[in-house]
């Protein structure tokens, strides 16, 4: 349970930083908290010639506030976030969600930016972000893009980033309105990873809504149905509850157990906006 | 191999490493700081946990040349810290040790605790503990001494 060697390189420059990892490929591991990469690398899972510690770009630590948006910086980690350090915390919800990831010890080193850059399908901040309409702010050696998160993650540990990019940060949009939001999140464990995730947000009182799943298929998911019901001030159970099954359906297949976890985790998601 | 320069309990030092070392492993084998346990590696247990820059970190979890330029505290260092007096006497009292394997993560996590948290109740503890096995299953004696650690810190002014 020891890593097998490596190279180290600490790089003070996102263009050295991007220099470095698209000079080799797949044998070069992005370090940022580590919370994720050293269990691999102890577990020998991972086996990277040269591990390029992201930990030193000051550009990565951005957290601002303009306009529009609320830039969290890659590096920012669960914990500033738990700790209410963003300067607009979405009405409690990435405070919410940021508390309930891992343990305050792996909180304190796992970053937002590492968390959607592996992309772990029972992963929180994809999905949040995804709720929130975040927009991923991407480096590399021809210059910088900016992509929504929904489109940034593939698939199961797949994002779009190519070897030489690195997320910067995230833009997350202000809403305009007061942000009714509900989570909630059904993990066997508190710490452990989850079995379902839900986010429901809608601005204002019959604003736009979006409702996301995310620990159930090979990345998060839009439910639009439910998002429609949440909009229209929908109360009956049982409308709730076709809504949720229409847009779970793929992801449940015929599994009546899955079904009924992906129902519950929406509806009490979706129930927490209601009482706001 | 590589040069790195830290605080370790208050004291700068350095040594050589190679990257791959964790900081468990560079704590252990080369400081030979020993009160640092190590359960799973791969961050399941806690028994590992130190600070770094002051937060609670699991050692196991983080690369020694990842630490470069900070200070890192192991129980080591904290004999004469307040906060770990009263933890070390409620520990006793409470029988909040078995086998001891867990005890030094658990100290270093108790003691994160109270410094986040006044008098935090069982429940909060509990919580607050879910990152830490001990596989004696000794936790209500472990929830009761920090409890009784936290009422008595938060009577008195905090330092």
């Amino acid at each position: 349970m020891k890593a097998a060697a490596f190279d180290y390189a600490a790089p003070k420059t996102l263009a050295e930083a991007s220099a470095l990892l698209g000079s080799n490929g797949a044998a070069t591991a992005a370090l940022a908290g580590g919370q994720s990469l050293l269990p691999m690398l102890n577990l020998r899972l991972a086996l990277p010639d040269l591990v390029v510690d992201l930990g030193r770009l000051e550009e990565l630590k951005e957290i601002a506030a303009t306009r529009t948006n609320i830039r969290v910086g890659a590096l920012t980690t669960h914990a500033a976030i738990e700790d209410g350090k963003l300067p607009e915390t979405f009405g409690g919800l990435m405070q919410k969600v940021a508390s309930n990831i891992s343990y305050r010890a792996v909180r304190n080193h796992g970053t937002i930016g590492g968390s959607v850059a592996l992309a772990d399908p029972a992963s929180d901040w994809s999905g949040c972000l995804m709720a929130l309409g975040a927009q991923v702010r991407i480096a590399g050696r021809k210059g910088t893009r900016s992509q929504p998160i929904g489109e940034f993650v593939l698939g199961q540990y797949s994002t779009s980033l190519a070897a030489d990019e690195i997320i910067v940060g995230f833009d997350v949009p202000r809403p305009d309105a007061a942000l009714r939001w509900g989570s909630f999140k059904v993990v066997r464990k508190s710490g452990a990873f989850a079995n379902s995730i839900a986010f429901a947000v809608s601005h204002g009182r019959g604003g736009p809504a979006v409702v996301v799943l995310a620990a159930a298929a090979d990345r998060p998911c839009l439910l639009p149905a439910v998002a429609e019901r949440i909009q229209a001030g929908e109360k009956s159970e049982d409308v709730l509850r076709g809504a949720i099954a229409q847009d779970v359906k793929d992801v449940t297949k015929d599994d009546s157990y899955l079904m009924r976890l992906h129902t519950s985790t929406v509806l009490r998601a979706v129930r927490e906006v209601e009482a706001k | 191999m590589k040069s790195l320069t830290l605080q370790l309990n208050g004291s700068k030092v350095t040594h050589e490493v190679e990257p791959r070392q964790t900081l468990a492993d560079f704590l252990r084998e080369q400081c030979r700081l020993t009160a640092t346990h190590l359960g799973c590696e791969h961050g399941a247990c806690g028994a590992c946990t130190v600070a770094v820059d002051g937060q609670a970190t699991r050692s196991c979890l983080r690369l020694a040349i990842m630490c470069e330029g900070q200070s890192v505290q192991t129980l080591e260092g904290l004999d004469d810290d307040p906060t770990m007096e009263v933890l070390r006497r409620h520990f006793h009292q409470s029988h909040a040790l078995q086998c001891g394997f867990c005890t030094p993560g658990m100290l270093m996590m108790a003691r994160d605790i109270l410094s986040r948290m006044t008098n935090p109740n069982a429940q909060t503890v509990r919580d607050q503990l879910s990152g830490q096995i001990c596989r004696c299953t000794g936790y209500s004696g472990i929830v009761t001494a920090i409890v009784a650690a936290g009422r008595e810190l938060g009577r008195a002014p905090q330092a």
